[in-house]
């Protein structure tokens, strides 16, 4: 099976659905320059009308994506998740309440997909982590893939979707390579992902951990450094935050007592919280130990490479939540 | 002007509709049957159903939060507005949405808005899917003064001009953002001058004068659907009552003296139509009081439908949040009990 990257898998979920559905087009900053990286070659392909290079108006052009899905178009927006605080009044007061607001007379056919940076010196205006955001406004669904094959095939239901979807691209998810099958070796004859089901990536009985986005990657490490003491950890993907599927974790719990939970968003009220206080009120007859969560501090992503890899989750924080949760 | 004598009475019909239909809600409000804010649309009739004559039923619009006027000048049903202004379950929004924010999208109403300024990159989106689908429909943004220095505006604007929508930003300049005068918030002589900056024509009309306002828009129109881009009207109009019922604390404040008011009272829209179609149709008093009497039957008819109109039930709560609804999406994902 072919590996592909995460961008790769980005551009083909793109370049299918604009090949199939004429009413999906892309607009963003910068896109026909693919200046990151998952729009390269649309405009050859699928010329100006279709790929729309706009102006540096966040708000505006957000709300005018979807204005446009109102009217039967399926856009697919690129940003970034620093830039989604300039279009917040379309993003809340529009995409999320439109539909319901107007008594389900409206279709929002918009996919955004943001590009999440963090880690990187990139300091605190580049650096935000935030879909739990989005969790708190009812309306829109959140989509985290954490490898290419579920980029894909998510990206495709997505834009296949008649909400709006805010699909969060994870700047450590991001440089991974997965196997993504071609379609003719796909049963449907193409990639899709439903969402509100979560991916038990690695089975096992000890500990259940959650990760969400890049946490998923250091879940999977913590695993790995656990193993050889024999502690088996159970590591879920809940891949879309809005729908969420809790059944999984809860049956997980259940077996292993025991959650941690891994979230590079700032830990007060983020999607790790959500998931902890759930599990506290649904599945505390299952609990052996106090539920763990290892999130980002409540601090600012400070620039200094002393100081930024101090805050977020890592590898070794989740191996020191498990051994509490274990002690 | 090309107005037969039908179309000048069907404009009659719509502002009389819309000026009757605001008596009844403020009537509604002084009984303590309105639930939420609402803001009268009085005075500035003419802006509306000048506007939406120069429409076919396929172009869309959207609005703000003065909010009435819009949808029935554009052929909404008044029994549908009223129920949703009673939180009524056969209103235009089920009840979901009230006052602020009618809409009926099956005769291209996308909808009003309380966040001033938000519907216009929505306005500015839909004549952009008119352009990409070649669908030949044209979209009208209605907007107030204050509005008019939102970022929102500025940026739809840009992006109009930019690619050559087909969409008229319709600004109705009432004098007044709740109490700050325009004088004291826009930076120009006129909203209209702004448009030279974006390179598209600025064209300021008496929103007094219905025909007027159909003219100017006609020509925007043409132009929209001609593929020559957008335009703004600026129509200088004036709010005959409170920015919203129940401010009563702000009526009385020195924000505009009662010499003031009273002067824009005189040119009352209603009347100014009424004297235009007995000059251009030889419209009779006679033919005009029926007019009115017809509407003023048809108010109280709204007003007694959605009074009848049952309020959704607790089961509606959840309706309506997804357009795809799928496994786990909450509403049903409500695990926490
Ligand atoms: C973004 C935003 N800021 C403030 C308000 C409160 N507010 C409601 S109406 C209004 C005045 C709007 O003035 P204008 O756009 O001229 O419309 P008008 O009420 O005069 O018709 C204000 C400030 C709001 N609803 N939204
Ligand atoms: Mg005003």
């Amino acid at each position: 099976m072919p590996v592909k990257t995460y961008i790769q898998a980005i551009a083909e979920a793109t370049i299918e659905e604009m090949e199939r559905d004429e009413s999906v087009f892309t607009m963003g900053e910068d896109l026909r320059q693919s200046v990151y990286g998952a729009t390269a070659g649309l405009l050859e392909r699928f010329g100006e009308d279709r790929v729309i290079d706009t102006p540096l108006s966040e708000n505006g052009f957000f709300g005018a994506a979807l204005g446009a899905s109102l009217c039967g178009m399926r856009p697919i927006v690129e940003t970034v998740t620093s830039f989604l605080w300039v279009g917040m009044d379309q993003l809340i007061s529009q995409a999320s309440k439109m539909r319901y607001m107007f008594g389900g007379q409206a279709e929002l056919p918009v996919t955004f997909r943001i590009r999440m940076f963090y880690a990187r010196g990139a300091a605190a205006h580049h650096s935000d982590r935030n879909y739990p955001i989005f969790m708190n406004t009812p309306g829109q669904k959140i989509i985290c893939p954490t490898n290419a094959y579920d980029a894909k095939g998510l990206m495709k239901t997505a834009v296949r979707d008649n909400d709006v979807c805010l699909l969060f691209e994870d700047g450590i998810a991001i440089s991974s390579r997965t196997e993504v099958p071609d379609n003719k070796d796909l049963p449907g004859g193409e990639l899709l992902v439903p969402f509100g089901v979560a991916n038990t990536v690695r089975a096992g009985s000890d500990v259940t951990v959650v990760g969400i986005a890049g946490g998923v990657q250091h879940a999977l490490d913590a695993a790995k450094l656990l193993e050889p003491e024999g502690i088996s950890l159970e590591v879920i993907d809940p891949r879309t935050l809005v729908p969420l599927d809790m059944e999984t974790i809860l049956k997980s719990v259940e077996r292993t007592g025991r959650l941690v939970v891994v979230d590079p968003a700032h830990k007060m009220c983020s999607a790790a919280s959500e998931i902890a206080a759930t599990v506290a009120q649904d599945g505390f007859w299952s609990l052996q130990a106090p539920i763990q969560v290892v999130a980002s501090e409540q601090v600012n992503v400070p620039y200094s490479p002393a100081l930024e890899p101090l805050i977020y989750p890592t590898p070794e924080k989740v191996v020191a939540a498990v051994r509490a949760v274990l002690n | 002007m090309a107005l037969d004598k039908q179309q000048l009475e069907e404009m009659y019909r719509r502002m009389c509709r819309i000026r009757y239909f605001e008596e009844a809600v403020i009537e509604i409000h002084s009984s303590g049957e309105l639930i939420g804010p609402a803001h009268p649309y009085i005075g500035e009739e003419a802006v509306a159903v000048g506007a939406c004559t120069a429409l076919e039923d396929s172009d869309r619009i959207a609005g703000n939060h003065r909010s009435h006027g819009h949808p029935i000048a554009k052929g909404g049903d008044v029994k549908r507005a009223m129920a949703e202004i009673l939180g009524k379950s056969d209103g235009f929004c089920k009840g979901k949405g009230g006052s602020m924010h009618l809409a009926d999208f099956s005769i291209g109403i996308l909808g009003e808005s309380g966040i001033v300024a938000s519907s216009v990159p929505i306005a500015t989106g839909a004549a952009l899917a008119s352009k990409l689908g070649k669908k030949g429909f044209v979209s009208l943004v209605f907007f107030g003064d204050g509005a008019s220095n939102q970022g929102a505006c500025h940026e739809s604007m840009n992006m109009a001009a930019l690619w050559d929508l087909p969409i008229i930003f319709m600004c109705e300049n009432n004098g007044y953002a709740i109490t700050t005068s325009y004088r004291n918030s826009v930076s120009v002589e006129h909203v209209s001058d702004r448009a030279s900056a974006y390179g598209m024509p600025g064209i300021l009309v008496d929103g007094q004068d219905a025909i007027a306002v159909w003219e100017a828009t006609t020509e925007a129109v043409r132009r929209a659907r001609a593929g020559e881009g957008p335009t703004l009207i600026e129509a200088m109009t004036y709010r005959f009552e409170d920015h919203s019922l129940g401010l009563d604390r702000i009526r009385k404040s020195a924000y505009r003296s009662q010499e003031e008011v009273d002067e824009a009272m005189k040119r009352d829209p209603l009347k100014i139509h009424r004297a235009a179609m007995m000059t251009h149709a030889f419209s009779t008093e006679l033919e005009c009081d029926e007019i009115e009497n017809t509407v003023r039957a048809e108010i109280a008819e709204a007003v007694e439908f959605a009074r009848n109109s049952p309020f959704p039930e607790p089961g509606a709560l959840f309706d309506d949040m997804w357009a795809t609804p799928v496994k786990n999406t909450p509403v049903s994902q409500s695990t926490r009990r």
